[in-house]
């Protein structure tokens, strides 16, 4: 690997500074086990790696009304067992547990995942159905973005070149939402990711979130077949049903799916047919929480 | 202000003994085990996290060391196999290896031992579904697993 020189900033300003003075020469640095995989290929070289673990408190986890902020440093590990997003997230919580191996979980971060832009992501899949916001600090001052709006493209966001990823704010799910997250694939990492999100009053689908991830550079969410579910009531939600079928139709419509290493656009297409059915009916078959 | 450095000086436990290094921020931890510190019990396989051969734990808990700098050891307890053969607790899971024929060829022993040996810290009595669950990220390309993972639920069992 290119040697590079290593900067260990104590405040978040710090950072920021730093990025901006090195004119694109610098990259943050917070678990590194994407960034040094690039840097270690060739693929990326930076004169200068920004530590963001150096700055004290940015890993922590805590509450933030109902819902739980966690630090730009913490861990997947830590996020998958601290007892807050237990509580509050258990999906996340299982999530981050299928993401890698355990030891990129131990090293890697749940933001510099975010920030990387690495098309196939959990969590920038399932933080989509949380609604979950990001906090984003520069040199001007600090702003809040929906995850959403974070990733532009394949290892491509909105941050500008002097700015960090902060803090990512996770809303509790409304009260009466099942939820589940599904993966596939048989790469080291996923071919395939859906979050669905369904919030059942007196037996009746009153809202549905749905996201893809993976299956194109960038993660998204299902408005179309989110649309079809609305209102339909749980019990007629069985496998092969209609209006199942049709949302898994729009779904893959809706996926933009690009030919990769993983497979072909029309694999793809068919996977997301697939999976959204199952997804939808193994969260309607939970109380909240749940298995991924 | 800090300033960015190109050196790294750093004191650390590796083994259970206190030790001073002073590395490039861009040396991997596995660099510095190996030809540094002579430990070659730690083998480079992969490269990329994916395979588990490169296995040490830190601060007890197991990282890629081909790819964690070595800077990140600062202040910090670094474990490779040879700190773990010399531990007390080493042997139920050693004993249980060969008894198992857990291993062929060997190369993802040393990375398989340590992640068995944390999983046993955290859970001492794991079910099948958790050690398989657990060790799925270190790679064997003798075994086919079944040996390792009979060998891992064993070592719980003398253990007790």
């Amino acid at each position: 690997m290119k040697p590079f020189r290593l900067h260990e900033p104590t405040t978040v300003q710090e950072a920021a500074s730093a990025l901006a003075d090195a004119g694109g020469g610098a990259a943050l640095y917070a678990g590194g086990t994407e960034l040094l995989l690039a840097m270690k290929s060739g693929l990326l070289a930076y004169d200068t790696l920004i530590n963001v673990k150096s700055i004290p408190g940015l890993d922590s986890v805590s509450a933030d009304g109902d819902g739980v902020v966690i630090g730009a440093s913490a861990t997947h590990s830590a996020v998958e067992h601290d007892p807050l997003v237990r509580e509050r997230l258990p999906l996340l919580s299982e999530v981050e547990h299928g993401v890698a191996n355990l030891r990129v979980r131990n090293v890697g971060t749940l933001a510099g995942n975010l920030c990387f832009a690495e098309p196939h992501s959990d969590p920038a899949t399932l933080l989509l159905v949380y609604e979950a916001e990001l906090d984003i600090a520069g040199p001007s001052g600090a702003r809040r973005i929906a995850a959403g709006d974070l990733q532009t493209g394949s290892y491509e966001t909105s941050l500008g070149p002097d700015e960090l990823l902060t803090a990512v704010r996770v809303p509790v799910f409304p009260a009466g939402v099942r939820a589940a997250y599904s993966k596939f694939g048989y790469h080291h990492r996923p071919t395939l990711g859906i979050a669905a999100a369904l919030a059942v009053e007196d037996g009746v689908v009153a809202d549905a979130r749905l996201a893809l991830g993976c299956v194109s550079p960038v993660a998204r969410r299902l408005s179309r077949s989110e649309d079809v579910l609305r209102g339909e009531r749980v019990d007629a939600l069985a496998e092969g049903a209609s209006v199942l079928r049709e949302a898994a139709r729009l779904a893959s419509e809706d996926a933009d799916a690009v030919e990769d290493m993983h497979g072909g656009v029309d694999y793809k297409e068919h996977l997301v047919r697939v999976f959204l059915e199952r997804t939808v009916l193994r969260a309607l078959a939970r109380n909240g929480g749940g298995d991924v | 202000m800090s300033e960015a450095q190109s050196l790294v000086e750093m004191t650390f436990e590796l083994n259970g003994a206190p030790v001073a290094a002073t590395v490039e921020p861009q040396t991997p931890l596995i660099d510095l085990l190996r030809e540094r510190f002579g430990l070659t019990g730690t083998k480079r396989s992969c490269d990329v996290q994916v395979c588990g051969a490169c296995t040490v734990l830190l601060d007890g808990a197991p990282v890629s060391s081909c790819t964690v700098p070595a800077f990140e050891a600062r202040g910090r307890e670094v474990l490779t196999v040879e700190g773990f053969a010399a531990g007390e607790d080493a042997s139920p899971l050693i004993e249980a290896f060969v008894n198992n024929a857990a291993f062929q060829c060997g190369f993802c022993t040393p990375g398989m031992l340590l992640a068995a040996k944390s999983l046993l810290d955290a859970d001492p009595a794991p079910s099948e579904e958790t050690i398989k669950d657990y060790m799925r990220g270190n790679v064997c390309r003798c075994t086919g697993y079944k040996k390792i993972v009979e060998a891992v639920h064993e070592a719980a069992e003398a253990s007790r």
